[in-house]
């Protein structure tokens, strides 16, 4: 445990939220927009805030599939396999993004923190399947060369960062 | 603020007026599919050029005393997100699609400044060049209602939606009509839930109504997790204005003063607009305490999903809005009891309020003459997968499949073959050719073992194995269970496994009737809407598609071709000139030869990877 943990970030969150135990999944959600992970510091700091048990909090955040306890990349790549994404075949998609970054359904990040990637059930941008979001945006019509050649990029623009 | 009735009115005339003098609009898509497609960089690209030629652009609709001005804006989804970054140009009714950064002075120069058409823009379908959006078959087959103005207007402007007409719905249900009224007429309407179960709105809100309780909530569910459907959130992402129009004149009809809008987190773009949308009918007063100057107040918040589609049942939804897991609970007691808060909660899908002005502003009568006599009105579906035209429709109730498929949609995508529709996302079934001339309604679909469920319709063609799709629906359930209750942990999760042991060709005999023994006793036993329905996909499989899972099972074979494990790769002598090319490629070194001799495929090794047959220069091998 990191006795040094700056907690002004969760401060200001809980600040913005009242202190509201039903606020919880919002700030969880902050916390996390912030850090691209839930540190472990946090649980006992809004156990405290909030009055509200540790597990309860920790219940919660294991719950929900957004939360992450470990940390992630810089880059998140998202591959959608919703139902229209999969029988456009996203799956080989999937698997040169894994392929190129060395990753597998067991080990979702890079050890340099550079890259995530992990699936999710739809995008809601069915009409242009397959598609994939990287942090916030979204890229249409994919296939596994286009995927190759967007790692390519994403690593120039790590490198050069 | 506005403090009256009259001040809205007059506020409407004076938007209607300076809206109807807008002589030339260009409206940029901003649905998600064309911001994806670079929509957002092609507006800020015409916004630059039009001020570099000196014209003069509006961004929102403002009173222009000249009325020379363009209006450059940004619309909801408009639709037809295969061809997109769409761009629609008025007063003429232009469609340009495919639009690319490239394209952005050429518009300017030629069409703007011109007045002239680029034909290489507009709308191809088949050997048919279309100019204007209204003479498309994709959108002429349509009948937009709800979506009316989603796509047209500014999503991010409340003056465009008050200058459409926007709100005079809430005007009419705060200042000429009694909650009960209100409430008549949406059961009169038979507006039936749009979320999937078709649950009579108006009784729901009957029920809330008639409870004494100062504390009461309105909720409305646009947790759309099912993969496959985005009618939800194009509706809060392009007509934010209707859907909250719709959630406060529910409030006046049951006494809730306070709303929660449940979004799902994969829709940024939908959070983003509904908040400004929030902001902006706070405001004008529309809302917050004693709105338009009545004693009626009502508040309005977001809650944002975090990943479970569970949430999208109705307990678990208010669960997670309590900031709890989202855990479905036994029902009754329902929703409209003991809902949010355990107060009295009306429980509404987002399509289901956006009908609501409209139906309030039209009359019952108008809505129960759209659709079939049980299941009144319009729907929008989301039609993907291996079709021509994919994208967001609205169609009246009862409008067939066929319909649906081959005239809105163009029909499959590469000649392929029509096989199946899965209609009702994870929840749903497929419908097959038999079911095409079958009228889409609540009621027929449940007769033939099938929903609505959201509106989700992904086509599927002769290449898609219907045992793998229906492994991958388990898969995604399976994923999804809470884990609340055993049928539905331990259920999927067997069901899924012995999916996966047919398609990867170790089907043994039985697994069909265990399947169907399975599912029997989830559907009758689960907690919630999700366990009881996860094995629907299944059931309608085997019934529909029987055959397949025996060829899986007792031939080892997959009829569409589709399972990778129960390919047959195999090197054709006539063509194989001896490279070895395929023998270096082959990670788990299965084929072997003698150089300029054919080479061999050992199937007992081979691992159905197909790397081999992107390494062959000559295509001499081949799957079976």
């Amino acid at each position: 445990m990191n006795n040094n943990f700056d907690f002004s970030v969760a401060d200001k969150i809980l600040d913005a939220h009242g202190y509201k135990q039903q606020a919880v999944i919002a700030i969880l959600q902050e916390i996390q927009e912030h850090y691209r992970y839930l540190p472990q510091e946090v649980f006992p700091y809004l156990s405290e805030k909030l009055d509200m048990s540790e597990a309860r909090i920790y219940s919660v955040a294991t719950f929900y599939e957004n939360f992450s306890l470990e940390p992630k990349g810089k880059y998140v790549i998202k591959i959608c396999d919703g139902t229209a994404c999969h029988v456009r075949h996203s799956l080989p998609i999937l698997e040169r993004f894994r392929e190129e970054l060395g990753l597998s359904a067991d080990k979702h990040t890079t050890d340099d923190l550079g890259f995530t990637v992990e699936t999710v059930s739809c995008l809601g941008a069915c009409g242009l399947a397959p598609v994939i979001m990287v942090n916030d945006d979204v890229y249409s019509a994919m296939t596994p060369d286009k995927a190759s050649s967007l790692i390519q990029k994403l690593k120039e623009e790590l490198a050069n960062a | 603020m506005l403090k009256s009735r009259s001040e809205l009115s007059a506020l409407r005339e004076e938007y209607a007026k300076a809206y109807a003098a807008q002589s030339r609009r260009l409206i940029v898509c901003a649905g998600t599919g064309c911001v994806a497609g670079g929509s957002m960089k092609i507006y800020d690209r015409l916004k630059e050029l039009l001020s570099e030629r000196g014209l003069s652009v509006a961004v929102d609709l403002e009173v222009d005393p000249h009325g020379d001005a363009i209006y450059l804006k940004k619309s909801g989804c408009h639709g037809y997100c295969e061809i997109g970054p769409l761009l629609r140009i008025d007063p003429e009714g232009w469609l340009y699609t495919k639009v690319q950064l490239s394209d952005c002075e050429e518009i300017v120069e030629k069409t703007i400044i011109g007045g002239e058409h680029i034909d290489r823009l507009a709308c191809k379908c088949g050997c048919n060049t279309y100019k204007k959006n209204s003479d498309i078959p994709f959108y002429k087959n349509q009948t937009h209602i709800v979506l009316d103005q989603c796509g047209t207007i500014n999503a991010d402007s409340i003056r465009e939606y008050i200058a459409v007409g926007g709100y005079s719905a809430l005007e009419k249900a705060l200042f000429e009509m009694s909650p009960e009224a209100i409430t008549d007429e949406i059961k009169k309407s038979n507006l039936r839930g749009r979320g999937g179960g078709g649950f009579p709105a108006g009784r729901k809100w009957e029920q809330v109504r008639r409870q004494n309780t100062p504390q009461k909530y309105v909720v409305c569910n646009g947790d759309e997790g099912d993969p496959g459907a985005f009618m939800d959130g194009s509706i809060m992402g392009g007509d934010p204005h209707r859907m909250i129009e719709g959630m406060i004149i529910a409030g006046i009809a049951t006494g809730a003063s306070e709303g929660y809008i449940y979004v799902r987190a994969e829709y940024p773009l939908a959070v983003e607009r509904l908040r400004t949308a929030i902001a902006q009918a706070e405001e004008l007063g529309i809302l917050g305490d004693n709105i338009l100057g009545s004693e009626f107040s009502f508040k309005l918040h977001i809650s944002r999903g975090a990943g479970a589609f569970v949430c999208g049942e109705g307990s678990a939804l208010t669960a997670s809005i309590e900031g709890k897991r989202g855990f479905p609970r036994v029902k009754p007691p329902r929703t409209t009891e003991h809902g949010l808060f355990d107060k009295p909660t009306v429980l509404n899908n987002v399509e289901t309020f956006a009908n609501v002005p409209l139906i309030i502003l039209n009359g019952a009568d108008w809505y129960l003459g759209i659709g079939t006599e049980k299941s009144p009105g319009t729907k929008a579906f989301a039609l993907t997968g291996n079709i021509m035209n994919t994208g967001l429709i609205e169609v009246p109730m009862g409008t067939t499949l066929r319909e649906i498929i081959f005239d809105i949609g163009g029909g499959m995508r590469d000649g392929a073959e029509f096989k199946a529709v899965q209609i009702g996302g994870p929840s749903g079934a497929c419908l097959t050719r038999e079911h095409l001339d079958l009228p889409l309604d609540f009621d027929t679909l449940k007769g033939v073992g099938a929903m609505i469920g959201s509106g989700g319709l992904v086509v599927m063609d002769d290449k898609t194995c219907m045992v793998e799709v229906a492994r991958f629906f388990m898969n995604f359930t399976q994923n999804e269970s809470c884990g609340k209750c055993v049928p539905c942990r331990e259920g999927t999760k067997r069901m899924l496994e012995i999916l996966e042991r047919i398609v990867a060709g170790e089907g043994r005999d039985g697994d069909i009737e265990l399947l169907e023994e399975l599912a029997d006793t989830i559907v009758n036993t689960a907690l919630c809407g999700l366990g009881k329905s996860a094995p629907n996909p299944i059931i309608s499989t085997i019934k529909n598609f029987r055959e397949e899972y025996e060829a899986h099972i007792y031939e080892k074979r997959c009829p569409a071709g589709a399972c990778q494990k129960l390919k047959k790769i195999y090197i054709d002598p006539e063509l194989c000139k001896g490279c070895s090319k395929c023998a270096r490629q082959c990670p788990v070194d299965a084929i072997s030869g003698k150089i300029k001799e054919p080479f061999t495929i050992d199937l007992s090794k081979c691992i159905r990877c197909g790397s081999c047959l992107g390494a062959c220069p000559f295509k001499a091998i081949k799957e079976a």
